[in-house]
């Protein structure tokens, strides 16, 4: 099982996600973002950071680089693909996910072990939770607020692809405490917090997160 | 038409005046650097002494006392580097080496709080990276004036935005530091960013031009005008015709301003330049930018160095010789490679869209040669400019020291009774001090690289190294301006006790120091003696605890008029564990465990929290620092933490056992109940050194005991813990959630909410 983690420049959480597909029992490959190709990966993680700095509109420049020319028809034929904060934000500029993330609403960067709650364990990334399950993950991230219109919160809410919800204080002025979202197929994933963060209680809050890497193993080996 | 101001033209116009006090050098130094050249300085030479002569890069008036460290440092086979290099390096075994150093942002921080805050975290890692080590976690010592300042308002929240910024999108996390405030500040922050980089023993790097014919590459952000001080100075005042363009540049802030994904790409240029065996001596560009990286390089190296000064890649086409060696535009290094490397190396940097561009070569001339526009501009002997004058300041113990010892702080009225105690636990407890910190650490990404084991507000910073091993190092800061007021000598040994003890605390053995001195101005006699005074205190106590000073940073002139700052030199101490998965944090977990209370408590409240924040008092004596029970209780608590005996460590500090045990309880959620002698007062609020609690394994109490007394380190049973209050049998109980309220509230109601009310989409 071989699942990528790309680089961008800025990227920052591409080694902690090789981990955690390491310990999920698959083996990460490194992709990078100004090649072409996708190296014959079973799935792709699009890790945290700050690709070009976020400048501009978070992932608004990663979306052009040249590995998403590749990326984003295979998302769309079926590839399981998870963006993680920042990975999020580009899923979003490619127009793989809907809506968009915007500024934190205390307008500070916010570093916080935050409960979630799994609203769809249905999804290539989720099934190894069970719905309404509750797990804590760290978020960290200063443009973590999701934004959609009313009917696209409305078609979200009804189709199902709410993956993940705040289930605590909504931490970021997220519209209906969005935490993550799937497209409508639900092979990509994008999330707001970052599990990757919380594959080992040594060095995060909980080992709730090796659930998303392990679903993803389980769905390529189906 | 400028005028360039040549060589040939300053040996022809002897006594032309030139504008030496206005960059800061004295006539006794102006004269030296005639005597040097036997002739007057070109402007840009003029520049280039006045910025490395400064201050800050040339320790010319603190150089005398900092020698004792290297004197009487303690044998330590750990040290692969020490004083003298970017950082000190240190061996923790494995293979692995160490490098970590502290250093000011102080006055920057003052004038443009997040750009100021953000590029001190930038310096320090470029300090780092220039060793040859992949940086792997920051840390900040802060210091404000009063917290209900207005002008707090302003710097505080800007200073944490600003690391906030820099080191979130570096990808580096925040592991600790320390916040504080006090008067002495109101107009001069102390903003002390450490970084800390890990890598091979193979892999050290070498700060020197060596090699004639080796290249010389200056490579990152392109060079600007900011930070240029004096450099508008030196145009219009002597040079320039070219008077609107002086006038320009006048206006131009001196503070620098960060790219951090700039410095990140850097990071990552530098390590796979560095892999790949492409560097032959490397230097990163922080005060004094050009001028400090070429001077030092060739003074380190063969001698010589010959720069094209015309082939620095300039973001402002205005700028000449003065003003590009004066720049201190972020996120640059400097390189020595071989010529048959340079193509190789300038595609290390292409592929990470790092700008690179070759402005000279090493040369074995024994002179740092510089041309513009054909002409030669600088020609010195560079280890003039390095080395730099040297003084022996006057110093004198002020007589005010004597009417601070006088104010006896037991003479302050104490609380009489177990409610008077119970509100004065409260008291410290919410204040700013003490208070919960999360307002400032939330805003820094502490998870990233998944190697953080503990941050704050643990009592050290803990980092993974090897994740098969288990091998890491913890790392903590610490200082005590009050304690140093009082007595600087001993003031600074506590403050390096306390860090030595802090990363004793969660199990690792401390191996080495570093240290950002805070202090006025160093042409005060007081101050000069407050330093001689800390400087010793820091050498004798290194030598006391066996750890050697690795590096470290002087920042003079921290004063407000002729008010200088309390003298505040920060410790850093970096210590290594053998295997993290051992370690023990503040919290008290929730299992019932034996509560023991490590060495011996005095009635000591000279610069205590409790004076300061009951009375606003500051006076008599601070507690005495015991260094010899410091090293017996640190070596207690690696044994402990190493055969598993304890469950949670907290060493005792500002505020004594109560805040200690306060913290612990909020930070595991578990209360506990603790039985004091006969004087509950001295017992809960002294700030006697070389003291911890710990709570101990259930069923392993004995062989706790037992090992406590083998290293001679006093343990009384103090308790236990458990249920969801504190409890003092007796004097109070204090339920968890009181406590949480009065520690949490402090700082978002003085510096506003992190996160807003929920927004409901309409």
């Amino acid at each position: 099982m071989r699942i990528g983690v790309i680089t961008f420049p800025g990227s920052l959480d591409d080694r902690d996600a090789a981990r955690a597909v390491r310990l999920a029992g698959a083996e990460p490959v490194g992709l990078w973002h100004g090649d072409r190709g996708l190296r014959g990966v079973d799935a792709v993680i699009l890790p945290g950071g700050f690709s070009y700095g976020d400048y501009l509109r978070c992932g608004a420049i990663a979306r052009f680089a040249p590995v998403m020319a590749d990326l984003v028809p295979a998302a769309r034929a079926g590839l399981p693909v998870l963006g993680i904060c920042n990975g999020f934000q580009i899923l979003c500029e490619a127009h793989l996910l809907p809506g968009a993330l915007t500024r934190n609403a205390g307008l500070k960067f916010v570093t916080r072990d935050v409960p979630l709650r799994v609203e769809n364990a249905g999804t290539a990334w989720t099934r190894a939770y069970s719905g309404g399950e509750q797990i804590v993950v760290p978020l960290k991230s200063g443009e973590g607020a999701y934004a959609a219109d009313a009917d696209t919160l409305a078609d979200l809410e009804a189709s199902g692809q709410v993956v993940i919800r705040y289930a605590g204080d909504n931490p970021n002025g997220s519209a209906a405490a969005i935490a993550g979202v799937c497209n409508a197929e639900g092979t990509v994933v994008g999330l707001m917090p970052h599990p990757e963060h919380a594959v080992d209680p040594l060095t995060g809050p909980s080992a709730d997160g090796l659930g998303f890497f392990a679903s993803v193993l389980a769905r390529v080996a189906a | 038409m400028t005028v360039t101001d040549t060589v040939a033209r300053a040996a022809a116009t002897a006594g032309l005046p030139q504008p030496f006090a206005e960059l800061g050098l004295t006539a006794d130094e102006y004269e030296k650097i005639v005597a040097t050249l036997g002739r007057r300085p070109t402007g840009a030479e003029l520049a280039l002494y006045s910025v490395m002569w400064s201050e800050h890069c040339s320790y010319k008036s603190s150089k005398v006392h900092l020698r004792q460290f290297a004197a009487t440092a303690p044998p330590s086979g750990a040290l692969l580097a020490g004083i003298g290099h970017n950082a000190g390096v240190v061996d923790i075994g494995q293979g692995y080496a160490v490098t970590f150093k502290i250093e000011s942002h102080n006055h920057p921080s003052y004038v443009e709080p997040h750009q100021g805050a953000a590029t001190g975290v930038g310096g320090i890692v470029r300090d780092i990276l220039a060793m040859g080590a992949r940086p792997v976690a920051v840390m900040d010592a802060l210091r404000f004036g009063p917290a209900d300042a207005p002008d707090t308002g302003r710097v505080l929240p800007g200073v944490v935005s600003g690391i906030s910024f820099y080191g979130n999108c570096l990808g580096l996390p925040n592991i600790g530091g320390e916040l504080d405030f006090d008067p002495s500040y109101a107009g001069n922050p102390l903003v002390n960013a450490l970084c800390v980089g890990v890598m091979r023993h193979g892999d050290l790097q070498v700060a020197a031009g060596s090699g004639p014919g080796n290249k010389v590459i200056l490579f990152g952000s392109t060079t600007g005008p900011d930070g240029v001080g004096g450099a508008s100075v030196l145009a219009s005042a002597t040079f320039g015709d070219a008077a609107s363009d002086s006038t320009e540049s006048a206006k131009r802030p001196s503070v620098q301003v960060g790219d951090p994904f700039l410095e990140k790409l850097l990071v990552e240029c530098c390590l796979e330049l560095f892999a790949r065996g492409l560097v032959t001596g490397i230097q990163d560009l922080g005060a004094a930018g050009v001028a400090c990286a070429t001077t030092e390089l060739a003074a380190a190296g063969t001698g010589g160095m010959l720069v094209r000064l015309d082939e620095v890649p300039l973001r402002d086409a205005t700028l000449g010789p003065p003003e590009i060696l004066m720049s201190e535009s972020q996120e640059r290094m400097m390189a020595v490679v071989e010529p048959g490397r340079v193509a190789k190396f300038l595609a290390v940097c292409a592929k990470w869209d790092v700008r690179a561009a070759v402005i000279g070569e090493v040369t074995d001339t024994g002179r740092l040669v510089m041309t513009w526009r054909g002409e030669t501009v600088v020609d010195i002997p560079p280890a003039s400019a390095a080395d730099g004058p040297v003084y022996h300041r006057p110093l004198a113990r002020p007589a005010s020291q004597d009417a601070l010892a006088a104010g006896d702080p037991a003479a302050l009225p104490r609380p009489a009774d177990g409610a008077g105690l119970r509100a004065d636990l409260l008291a410290l407890l919410g204040s700013p001090g003490l208070a919960d910190k999360s307002w400032v650490t939330d805003q820094y990404d502490r998870y990233v690289r998944g190697d953080t084991v503990l941050a704050m507000p643990d009592d050290a910073g803990l980092l993974r190294v090897d994740e098969a091993t288990g091998l890491g190092i913890a790392l903590a800061t610490d200082g005590n301006g009050r304690y140093c007021r009082l007595d600087p000598y001993q003031g600074t040994q506590l403050a390096l006790s306390e860090a030595y003890r802090n990363v004793a605390a969660t199990g690792a053995r401390p191996l080495a120091v570093t240290n950002c001195l805070n202090f006025g101005s160093p042409e005060d006699p007081a101050v000069m003696w407050q330093f001689a005074e800390a400087a010793r205190g820091l050498a004798d106590g290194c030598a006391a605890l066996g750890v050697p000073v690795t590096g470290g940073n002087v920042s003079f002139y921290n004063q407000t008029g002729t008010a200088a700052i309390h003298p505040t030199p920060v410790v850093g101490v970096l210590g290594v564990h053998d295997d993290v998965r051992r370690r023990v944090g503040i919290g008290f977990l929730d299992v019932p465990a034996d509560l023991v209370l490590l060495g011996r408590t005095e009635p000591e409240f000279g610069g205590s929290a409790w004076a300061h924040v009951r009375h606003g008092h500051l006076g008599g004596r601070p507690p005495a620092p015991d260094l010899d029970a410091e090293r017996r209780l640190a070596a207690l608590l690696a044994a402990a933490v190493a055969d598993g005996l304890l469950s949670a460590a907290h060493d005792l500090s500002d505020g004594g056992l109560a805040v200690a045990l306060a913290e612990s309880c909020l930070r595991g959620g578990t209360g506990c109940t603790v039985r004091l002698p006969e004087d509950p007062f001295t017992a809960l609020f002294s700030e006697s050194a070389a003291r911890a609690v710990v709570a101990v394994r259930p069923g392993r109490e004995t062989a706790f005991g037992q090992l406590a007394e083998a290293h001679g380190v006093p343990a009384a049973a103090i308790g236990s813990t458990g249920g969801d209050s504190l409890t003092v049998d007796g004097c109070f109980a204090i339920p968890l959630a009181e406590l949480a309220a009065v520690h949490t509230r402090t700082l978002p109601a003085l510096f506003g909410p992190v996160l807003s009310d929920p927004v409901v989409p309409s």
